[in-house]
């Protein structure tokens, strides 16, 4: 047990117990601030990975601007507490045993399969600086990259005009 | 050194309750953000395979996830603006306009 592996069982422990939060708050801002500690965790799982520049990324758009816009409807929306509705007893019985065998096969597929049975058991962990990352974006992925462009321009005018009032 | 299977458990993990999030949360704002936690787990598992393979490609495919899920909730929150206005309630419930 040495110290990173203890790092990644906090953060893991700190991403799980705020994705179980985000299910448990009735208060849509409540979900929202758990969701914020999910990120913030697995940003620092990615540090741990040595994916650095990923990480930042993670906490300036997703916990910055993502999240952000998010508070910013539920403010604007003037969200209150969720109503409580009655789900049929098959939600409880049948939902939660299939939510976990979903799961259990999600996880023993990415465990047991061909890639990851060839994976090297213990690389150790390289830094992937920012100019590699770049240099691959830039070059072998340049195609996608200028379309992701597009789509953000898109995106923007889709917002716009979704949200307009038609007077 | 940690194992990558621990990673991607840990991703199976966070995707599941995601889905359990989706499935049984009632208001329309916390079911995006179950979307955005599945989205989370996606790249929690990119980033582990591309560590594990040394290879930074994963990564790259990261940030196009980021990009995607942005542009996603710009639209997603648009609409979610605008079903609010018209339905005065955040609750899917009241959205069913398409049930028979």
């Amino acid at each position: 047990m040495n110290a990173s592996m203890v790092i990644f069982f906090v953060l893991a422990a700190i991403a799980v117990s705020g994705a179980v939060s985000l299910i448990i708050q009735r208060h849509p801002i409540h979900s929202a601030l758990s969701l914020i500690v999910v990120m913030v965790a697995l940003a620092g799982l990615y540090l741990l990975m040595g994916a650095e520049f990923v990480a930042a990324v993670q906490i300036i758009v997703y916990g910055g601007a993502i999240m952000v816009l998010f508070i910013f409807v539920i403010m604007l929306l003037n969200a209150g507490e969720e109503e409580r509705t009655s789900f049929s007893k098959l939600a409880l019985y049948a939902g939660i045993p299939l939510a976990v065998a979903v799961t259990g096969l999600i996880a023993a597929a990415l465990v047991n399969s061909q890639t990851t049975a060839a994976l090297p058991p213990a690389a150790p962990v390289t830094l992937t600086s920012t100019r590699t990352l770049s240099t691959l974006l830039f070059t072998d992925f340049v195609y996608p990259f200028e379309l992701t462009s597009f789509l953000i321009l898109v995106a923007i005018l889709g917002a716009l005009v979704l949200a307009q009032r038609e007077d | 050194m940690i194992p990558t299977n621990y990673y991607l458990v840990l991703s199976a993990i966070l995707f599941g309750l995601g889905i359990v999030a989706f499935v049984f949360k009632r208001n329309i704002l916390t079911i995006f953000m179950a979307i955005e936690l599945m989205l989370n787990a996606v790249n929690l598992a990119f980033v582990a395979f591309s560590q594990s393979l040394g290879k930074p490609d994963g990564e790259v495919f990261v940030l196009f996830v980021i990009i995607v899920a942005a542009a996603e909730a710009a639209v997603g929150l648009g609409i979610i603006i605008l079903t609010a206005r018209n339905r005065r309630s955040l609750n899917v419930e009241n959205v069913n306009l398409l049930k028979l």
